[in-house]
């Protein structure tokens, strides 16, 4: 439990230091994805070693994966638009948002 | 108490290329490279729900992240960046504070983890999971989840739709 519970610590910082770090949108999602690892690793760990409910952890595992998917493809049509606008996806060539 | 489990010589290996991996995802130049090592990350991961005994949450892991939404990245850094050419620098000027803020997190996290599993709250069991996990996932998402199931499939419904139109070239 512990074991588990401090390597998705650790993978979830990595993404941390990614998502704050990278210059490219694209590598801004990839860090994503590792935080989002990181979280279903807790939730299945949870589930094995605390049950309650026999599959909870699993069954809210499933859902994040899901909603990753989703996530992914939206942000990545955003980032080929962007591309196509901007012909670059380095975060600091467009601050339209910004004002 | 903090409880140990057992956690055999799977479970390094399994870490090692994690942790590796991962560390490589956010701090190689090369995006493309980045995304192999993401794939090598997610398919550990699948290994590590393999030995926490859901295993169909590790095929899920495989067939979406590992061919999926790897698959899209790939594409997608395919279609926009021109990765041959040249190598900039990846990492913005703010590197270094984000690694302390990194590392602070990571310091107040594991602590957090230290002192909740050894305040004794938590009941832990002994017993393992049912073995027929695919089954039992199968029979909760009909009855018991049948709603968010639902919610999730509407969800994607509306995520392709929107990346289709997001994505169309406008005829001009």
């Amino acid at each position: 439990m512990y074991h588990f519970l401090i390597l998705a610590a650790i993978l979830f910082t990595i993404g941390l230091f990614g998502v704050m770090t990278r210059r490219n949108t694209i590598g801004i999602l990839m860090s994503l994805e590792l935080m989002f690892n990181a979280a279903n690793i807790n939730f299945v760990a949870f589930n094995k070693y605390i049950v309650s409910d026999p599959m909870a952890g699993q069954m809210f595992a499933i859902f994040i994966i899901v909603i990753a998917a989703a996530e992914a493809t939206i942000g990545l049509a955003i980032v080929l638009l962007i591309y196509r606008n901007w012909q670059g996806i380095d975060t600091d060539h467009y601050s339209i948002m910004k004002w | 108490m903090i409880d140990n489990g057992e956690v055999g010589l799977a479970f390094w290996i399994l870490s090692v290329v994690i942790l590796g991996s991962g560390f490589m995802v956010v701090s190689l130049k090369n995006i493309f490279h980045c995304a192999i090592f993401l794939i090598l990350c997610l398919s550990g991961v699948a290994g590590i729900f393999i030995l926490l005994n859901a295993e169909f949450l590790a095929a899920a892991q495989v067939l979406i992240y590992v061919g999926a939404v790897a698959i899209l990245m790939v594409f997608a850094i395919m279609l926009t960046s021109d990765l041959a050419s040249r190598k900039i620098v990846q990492t913005n000027q703010n590197a270094l504070v984000a690694f302390l803020a990194c590392l602070v997190f990571l310091t107040s996290v594991v602590w957090l983890i230290r002192s909740s599993l050894g305040s004794g709250v938590w009941n832990f069991t002994r017993e393992g999971l049912p073995s027929d996990n695919v089954m039992i996932i199968g029979k909760l998402l009909m009855t018991e989840y049948m709603l968010p199931f639902e919610v999730v499939s509407v969800l994607l419904l509306a995520a392709m739709i929107g990346a289709i139109v997001l994505a169309r070239r406008e005829r001009s």
